[in-house]
């Protein structure tokens, strides 16, 4: 780089406090839950508002699972269960269906994969109202059934798998699978989906962290006694809307999976929400 | 998966059969498996968006036609429901809601992102990864523990945003009794959790603009500020119609943040203030078994609002940018 164009591209001192305010700005509120979930419900009345954790998580966190009308624990094994099932899935049939269109020759090719991203654009609750008498009718009302069945497969994971595939793996290695003689879907457990790791971490990190956030249909299909985490942190705020250290306790608990597998995963998720916003 | 069996020879295989045929059955299974397989592959997919997906959708519109109660009887109505809806003043009332609260929190949301992104997208800025990292945050956190956590930051009597504005010498506001600080409240949760995600998908597109422009402009005297009118953000158009109807099909669903903020009463206040098209939508179809037809209604009307809105947006957002 010239020395011009090095004090051309010079960031000044102004954008980094910016960039520090709005880095801090998006830390705060998580923050603060943290702060008040380690405090005595006493102390967050305090003026000025607390400002550093406190020493009271195990008891606030206590009378979380003491709440019999929250069913915390039930929550968090049914999240851990729902969000594990639909991310193994979303990847598996995502990478199949991504395997198959980029790769694979089949007549209606084209207009398939056109559907699929046309389904992409169709927001999910214009379905709610029958989608919820479609579960009465099966008898999957307050089951996970009903909270995992319909996402088991993803629009928008076909179509990432399908983009990746199509430059990540050549033709050439596909030949190669048949001369030697592999089914095809041989070809695809043996050669492709490990060529598609990179791209199926990532979709798996999306969907495991959308999966877990998931409210409104579960709110919709799930009862207090056998809710996802979500679910039972809303119920928890209802009931007891002025424990807040309690509330907070159980909020953070329930974010803490997700941040920890942010902080590990971070630079990937982002790579693929960016990959994904420019490929068309 | 069943899938394998077709090259693995069948369990009864007749008894030593000679070269000839197993290499004809191979070249036959051969076929099959080439022609027919990618069909299983991308089988699960139609089967399960076409039950679970496709299916409810089409169902809500032939609902949408019916006096529906979901434990008792249908009659065929036509469009009374959507008539019905035109002189509705709850519908009214949750689409003026929800554009408001659209209106505070897109418009505001977007000229942030566009702005950070611009600021990350410097080519030596030092801890790139850090501040992408630490404004993506925010939407990691679920929708839920957002919505509780603002909902206590913009309590009353002890929140913390009036703690604060009592310091500048202004007096507490009560932040759920009225429209306006309703919907701020319920903007700022949305703001708070989105902005991030649509600085990185800018900044991606801002990436893909060649450096060279820049460079050039440079040489010919454009300062920064031209150069972000007349290159960033031309080139930029598309990436910005994708986060503008995104935030559209957003907005026009938002359901979760209103609903914890008001303590889960899906008719969001006591007058109200703050119920949005989701949650009435709810609220007649879902809440209301025997009014199913007409929340069916409001769904295809928030479906339309959709197509609608993002064409609009789409207008607007090309013409500026010319």
């Amino acid at each position: 780089m010239t020395s011009a164009s090095r004090r051309l591209w010079r960031t000044s001192p102004l954008t980094y406090m910016a960039l520090v305010l709005a880095a801090l700005l998006s830390i705060y509120p998580f923050y603060y839950m943290i702060v008040i979930g380690t405090r005595s419900l006493e102390s967050i009345n305090d003026v000025p508002p607390p400002m550093t954790p406190g020493g009271a998580f195990g008891d606030n966190f206590g009378r979380v699972l003491d709440n019999d009308a929250a069913n915390f624990l039930k929550g968090l094994m049914n999240s851990i269960i729902v969000s594990s099932v639909v991310t193994v899935s979303v990847v598996l049939t995502g990478s199949l269906a991504g395997f198959a269109f980029a790769k694979l020759r089949f007549r209606g090719r084209n207009v398939l994969l056109l559907a699929i991203i046309v389904t992409m654009m169709i927001p999910t609750q214009m379905g709610l109202i029958p989608l919820w008498s479609m579960m009465q009718s099966l008898d999957w009302y307050d089951t996970l059934y009903a909270v995992t069945v319909p996402f088991l497969v993803s629009a928008f994971g076909v179509f990432m798998m399908r983009q990746y595939a199509s430059q990540a793996i050549s033709d050439e290695l596909i030949e190669a699978g048949r001369v030697d003689g592999a089914s095809t879907f041989r070809i695809y457990w043996n050669i492709v989906l490990p060529a598609l790791r990179p791209a199926a971490g990532v979709l798996g990190l999306l969907t495991f962290m959308e999966t877990w956030n998931s409210f409104l249909w579960p709110y919709a299909i799930l009862s207090p006694e056998n809710p996802t985490l979500q679910v039972s942190l809303s119920f928890l705020s209802y009931a007891y809307y002025t424990d807040y250290s309690q509330v907070f306790a159980a909020t953070a608990v329930g974010t803490i999976p997700l941040v920890l597998v942010f902080l590990l995963f971070g630079r990937q998720i982002i790579g693929g929400i960016m990959e994904g916003a420019v490929k068309s | 998966m069943s899938l394998s069996a077709t090259t693995a020879p069948p369990p009864a295989a007749p008894p030593p059969p000679d070269v000839a045929s197993r290499r004809r059955r191979r070249y036959f299974l051969n076929r099959l498996d080439i022609k027919y397989s990618p069909y299983l592959y991308i089988a699960p997919f139609f089967l399960i968006f076409g039950a679970f997906g496709l299916y409810p959708m089409l169902r809500t519109a032939w609902m949408s036609l019916h006096d529906w109660d979901m434990v008792g009887e249908h009659t065929f109505i036509g469009f009374d429901n959507y008539t019905e809806l035109i002189s509705d003043d709850y519908f009214w009332n949750a689409l003026i809601n929800t554009f408001g609260i659209f209106a505070l929190s897109t418009i505001p949301q977007l000229l942030m992102a566009l702005f950070l992104a611009n600021l990350l997208n410097q080519t030596l800025l030092r801890a790139k990864t850090f501040f992408r990292l630490a404004i993506f945050v925010p939407n990691v956190v679920s929708v839920a523990a957002v919505a509780i956590v603002f909902g206590m930051l913009f309590q009353r009597d002890f929140g913390l945003f009036n703690w604060l504005l009592n310091l500048v010498g202004v007096d507490q506001i009560d932040w759920r009794a009225q429209e306006w600080s309703s919907w701020t409240a319920i903007a700022t949760m949305v703001n708070w959790r989105w902005t991030g995600y649509n600085t990185l998908i800018l900044l991606a597109g801002m990436q893909a603009i060649p450096k060279d422009l820049y460079e050039a402009a440079a040489i010919d005297g454009a300062s920064p500020w031209r150069q972000f009118w007349q290159i960033t953000l031309p080139m930029l158009k598309p990436t910005f119609i994708f986060v503008v109807i995104l935030s559209t099909i957003g907005g026009m669903q938002l359901f979760t943040e209103p609903l914890l903020f008001a303590n889960g009463s899906i008719i969001g206040g006591n007058q109200r203030e703050y119920q949005t098209l989701a949650m009435y939508m709810y609220e007649k179809g879902i809440y209301n078994l025997s009014t199913a037809g007409y929340g069916a209604a409001v769904a295809w009307a928030i479906f339309m609002i959709i197509v609608f809105v993002s064409l609009i947006n789409f207008v607007l957002v090309r013409r500026a940018a010319k």
